[in-house]
């Protein structure tokens, strides 16, 4: 498959670039694996190179249902930030941040990782208030921010309507400067990629039907393309998190939601950073194409269709508009919605499950894409060793029965 | 935009409704005798089926009511509504 270069880079244009390899193989599944990943997302993806570069296990498959990153990989809107309020999300999304800081040169892949900043708004005093909270918290754990005001706001976003008498005025925001955007699709394939070179198999259109399990271990799985034996199966599956838990013979604490994002026909350049309000529930960014990319709030009820409903993109193109007046007349392009499993702690959950040798990660609800490295690498150890690693020890599904929730609910800064 | 079928009032905008989770989850009787995990289950494990789901709406800006609804949670197509307390559709929804 060779690197990809300068060099490489020169020598297909000879050939007008139609001799690039694959950049991954598409092979049959064999009959036994040390270890099935169930879910070709960014986050499995993550999980089976950080298992083979990490741990030294090749002889295992990643088995997706449709195509890789056809999931929220590829439905998100690629915001990157870690400024958590509590310490346990605060270090994992941290650890993942440092991750994605290095990931191009790691995985020999362009990711676009743009560290263009992320603000946070406050529309009211509370909103402030809990900015300052989560600043301050921010800062004892070694992540980046501050606290600006509304005209500091104003002359890093000319564009931004900072108008005090308006019904949300913006009030200041917190201000990541290390958060930012990188290229949902170039993860999902960066990660294949990796992974495939270092022995993984990447199974595509192959569905999971069914968990064998013997003895309260799992055995393998059923799958349309046949039985696909593994003494550990990582089930990395986002929205469908809960059907595979029911094929495991038990329940999660989750409830998957549409959740919708849309995007703009491209323009000229008009905002080099990401802006995120949780009070009236939007956020923009713009790509390198030129599109405002936008997002919304989940619908209120659950859902597996991939779509979201006509209010809520009335909703959050209402607050698009309060917060961007000059955008009154640009047309979107498209709209796509995803599947989110929220928790009731807006947390993921990450670890051990009912079943031996079956481990979950999910419940990464609206914000999963940020942590796509951070989840896999912790994930991978987990799934080697048989236990958490420090950084996921308190997220695993216990949680929901001894009471130790982690309630970033708001207080993360914004829906995501 | 869905279309509900409250019990109450007729067939109205989805905007008129708030969602308010899976239906007929009951409360344990005798809950001092409860375990952790039944107490967790009760609160916070959910059926989530892909499929036909039983659920709870609130009729919000009208009658102020709650009731159940029966609705497919892939096509979204609600297969039926009934008051609490009724049986609800036949449709063998989760």
């Amino acid at each position: 498959m060779g690197k990809y270069s300068i060099f490489s880079l020169a020598r297909n244009a000879l050939s007008h670039h139609q001799n690039w390899p694959s950049a991954w193989r598409s092979p049959e599944p064999n009959k036994e694996y040390d270890a099935l990943i169930i879910g070709g997302g960014g986050h499995g993806l993550a999980t089976a190179y950080y298992l083979a570069k990490d741990h030294g296990m090749s002889n295992i498959a990643v088995l997706e249902k449709d195509w890789i990153g056809g999931g929220n990989t590829g439905r998100n809107t690629t915001i990157v930030r870690s400024n958590y309020l509590w310490d346990e999300s605060a270090h994992l999304y941290e650890k993942s941040m440092k991750l994605w800081e290095g990931l191009s040169q790691d995985l020999n892949y362009n990711v676009m990782f743009s560290q263009r900043g992320v603000y946070n708004l406050g529309h009211n005093l509370q909103d402030m208030r809990d900015i300052s909270r989560r600043v301050n918290a921010n800062r004892l754990n070694g992540i980046d921010g501050y606290i600006v005001n509304a005209q500091e706001i104003k002359a890093a976003i000319p564009e931004i309507n900072i108008d005090q008498g308006c019904r949300y005025p913006i009030l200041g925001a917190s201000f990541q400067p290390r958060g930012g955007v990188a290229r949902h699709d170039a993860v999902a394939w960066a990660f294949a990629r990796a992974a495939d070179m270092r022995g993984v198999d990447i199974i595509q259109n192959c569905e999971v039907t069914a968990i064998r399990q013997e003895d309260g271990a799992v055995t393998g799985v059923e799958t349309t393309r046949g039985l696909i034996n593994a003494k550990k199966v990582g089930v990395v599956v986002a929205g469908h998190c809960s059907v595979l838990a029911e094929m495991a013979g038990f329940r999660m604490p989750i409830e998957s939601h549409p959740l919708q994002a849309l995007v703009s026909e491209p323009i000229k350049p008009v905002i080099n950073t990401v802006i995120m309000s949780n009070a009236v529930h939007g956020y923009i960014s713009q790509s390198d194409k030129g599109d405002l990319v936008i997002g919304a709030g989940i619908d209120s009820y659950t859902g597996y269709g991939q779509r979201g409903s006509f209010s809520g993109i009335e909703h959050t193109v209402a607050a698009i508009m309060e917060l961007f007046p000059i955008f009154k007349r640009v047309r979107m392009n498209r709209q796509w919605g995803g599947i989110v499993d929220t928790t009731p702690d807006a947390c993921p959950i990450i670890g051990n499950t009912p079943v031996r040798g079956l481990y979950f990660n999910c419940g990464w609800g609206t914000g999963g894409f940020k942590a796509t490295p951070g989840s896999g690498w912790v994930f991978a150890q987990n799934l080697a060793r048989g236990e958490p690693h420090e950084l996921n020890k308190a997220f695993a599904l216990d949680r929901f029965v001894d009471g130790s929730l982690i309630d970033e609910h708001g207080a993360a800064g914004v829906a995501h | 935009m869905l279309l509900i079928e409250c019990p109450w009032c007729g067939q109205r905008d989805e905007s008129e409704f708030s969602y308010a989770g899976e239906a007929h989850i009951a409360r344990p009787l005798e809950t001092e005798k409860l375990s952790d995990a039944q107490w967790a289950h009760y609160l916070f494990m959910r059926k989530n089926p892909k499929g036909l789901h039983r659920e709870q709406w609130l009729h919000a800006a009208g009658c102020r009511r709650y009731f159940n609804a029966e609705r497919d949670t892939v096509s979204y197509r609600i297969t039926g509504t009934y008051r609490i307390g009724e049986t609800g559709p036949a449709g063998g929804g989760k």
